[in-house]
């Protein structure tokens, strides 16, 4: 099969590749679901913008600051083409998925949600998208309903169409899970959830790195992503939102940036999407992020998606091989590149342990995700997470990782 | 990685010498690390003098944790609970013969501190690990 990538030309724009962790060993990075590496041209804008044109954004009348509002806001508009927005207006700068989380919670929650009001997640949700609902639901007294997860690690549709019929305000859920990889059907979950009458969050911090992600077609009201974990900086965030729903809201955090005037006593909103990024923003991180997503662009999110497609369907089979280790989530052509395993006899921990010592990268524990392995009678488990820069040799040396595991555990 | 899993721990934690639980007994605690679902009960008898005569741990979780459980609960018999309470990360260390990383430490002092909760009272211990 004639790989989707230049996979040793994509690699090599990863300046991290080239470290060798031990003499002779680079690093195979299985963590991506946790955070991507950095490719050159991201690092470079971070380093350009603070060599070339460090100043303070949207007031300053200098040629730095010129300089820096330019390349932030056209790193907003390039993200905001990205994801298929209408206007950059909608592309809200946060510091991550979470912030970008509690910031629906906070501002539209607040502002429109009722003592006795439902709220519709699922079981597979990342703590994000549980902890600021439930800190919501003790404030103002709200129902939580949580979709089953079936046992092949899809979502019960059955369950959450049932559960649609409490009319819930707002239903949220992930776009891919960061624990079983499942690819949700969004299309079909948000048009169910607009038929009664719900606001729709997608949490979108595994899926808007890997595969086409478009808010029109998807009809998505707020979609939250993370920078950091699609080759930009830690840092930034985004909170996309219908401009209708960001219109409407309050704001969330106040300061400078966020006004168009202030006064000892009251204070006028700015508008859309200042209004709801106070203070001075992560400039650096905010133009690495544009330079991310113009790198993932030039590489194409549909080759990226079939390069993953055809690395989850060999490491399922590969990982299948070997004794004592059962894979959680469901079949390749419903999966994105995260493999969540456990390892009979040998504890998670042990398990990424000994993959270290073989330079080997995986992450063990319960991920962000501990009602879901509560619900799978796990404390913990390894997971493996591949991106564009990861090949089939680096699944290869995680099986033979894998049998050294076994070998010393026997 | 032959260092960090030495024979030793991976036969303590395959084949361990003192794991049980005990009642009656004089001490007993459990405490767990939800992070990674490492799981320790710690069972003490001691005779008139406080001196430990017998000692147990239950649990579960990964090799490390599990062994320095084994092994700790073993290096306690015959100990007065005075020398028990004055027993340190060193300690540890040197039962299971390795270094460890900040993270994979608090899979190995989980005993320690499960014992010495049992043997100390939790809020004395905290101040103490301050």
């Amino acid at each position: 099969m004639i790989s989707s990538i230049d996979i040793q030309h994509v690699k090599s724009e990863f300046p991290i590749f080239d470290r060798e962790i031990q003499p002779g060993s680079p690093i195979i990075y299985l963590d991506s679901a946790a955070t991507s590496q950095k490719p050159r041209q991201v690092i470079e804008a971070i380093t350009n913008y603070y060599e070339q044109s460090n100043a303070n954004i949207h007031r300053g009348i200098h040629k730095l600051a010129e300089e820096a509002t330019k390349a932030y806001e056209s790193a907003r508009a390039r993200i905001g083409n990205f994801i298929g927005a209408r206007s950059q207006r909608e592309i809200i700068f946060t510091r991550n998925t979470t912030e970008s989380i509690n910031l629906v919670a906070r501002s539209w929650g607040k502002a429109n949600l009722q003592p006795g009001d439902t709220i519709l997640l699922t079981e597979m949700e990342h703590h994000s998208n549980i902890v600021p609902w439930q800190q919501l639901a003790q404030e103002i007294g709200l129902n939580l309903a949580f979709v089953n997860v079936l046992d092949n690690g899809q979502i019960d549709l059955e369950d959450y169409h049932s559960l649609l019929e409490r009319e819930p305000r707002l239903v949220g859920f992930t776009h891919m899970s960061n624990m079983l990889g499942t690819i949700n059907p969004v299309a079909d979950m948000t048009r169910a959830a607009h038929a009664a009458g719900a606001i729709v969050i997608v949490d979108g911090a595994q899926s808007v790195p890997h595969f086409p992600v478009n808010v029109l077609e998807l009809d998505i009201d707020f979609l939250a992503f993370s920078a950091h974990k699609m080759c930009g900086p830690t840092g930034i965030g985004v909170l996309y939102g219908r401009e209708e729903l960001l219109e409407e809201m309050p704001p969330f955090l106040g300061g400078g940036d966020m006004i168009k005037r202030v006064e000892l006593t009251e204070f006028t909103t700015n508008s859309l999407p200042y209004k709801f990024e106070a203070g001075t923003p992560a400039i650096e991180a905010g133009i690495g992020f544009g330079a991310a997503v113009e790198f993932l662009e030039s590489v194409g999110m549909e080759n990226i998606r079939l390069h993953e497609q055809e690395l989850t369907a060999y490491a399922l089979d590969r990982l299948e091989e070997v004794p004592g280790v059962r894979v959680y989530g469901p079949a390749a052509d419903q999966k994105g590149g995260v493999m969540s395993f456990s390892f009979e006899g040998v504890h998670p921990h042990d398990v990424a342990q000994i993959l270290d010592s073989l330079s080997i990268a995986v992450r063990a524990g319960h991920h962000c995700a501990m009602p879901l392995h509560e619900k799978f009678h796990l404390p913990a488990t390894t997971r493996a997470s591949f991106y564009l820069y990861t090949d089939k040799s680096e699944i290869d040396r995680l099986i033979e990782g894998l049998y050294k595991v076994k070998e010393i555990f026997n | 990685m032959d260092d960090l899993y030495r024979e030793l721990i991976i036969d303590r934690y395959k084949n361990p010498q003192l794991q049980g639980s005990m009642d009656p007994h004089d001490y007993s605690y459990e405490d767990d690390n939800p992070l990674c679902g490492d799981r320790i009960r710690i069972d003490v008898r001691v005779d008139q003098e406080g001196t430990v005569t017998e000692a147990l741990f239950s649990g579960e979780g990964c090799a490390i944790s599990q062994a320095s459980a084994d092994l700790l609960v073993e290096s306690i018999i015959g100990k007065n609970l005075d020398e028990v309470k004055k027993l340190s990360t060193e300690h540890i260390l040197e039962l299971l013969g390795i270094q460890l990383g900040p993270v994979r430490i608090k899979c190995a002092l989980l005993s320690l501190k499960v014992l010495k909760a049992g043997v100390y009272g939790l809020e004395e211990l905290e101040e103490e690990l301050l």
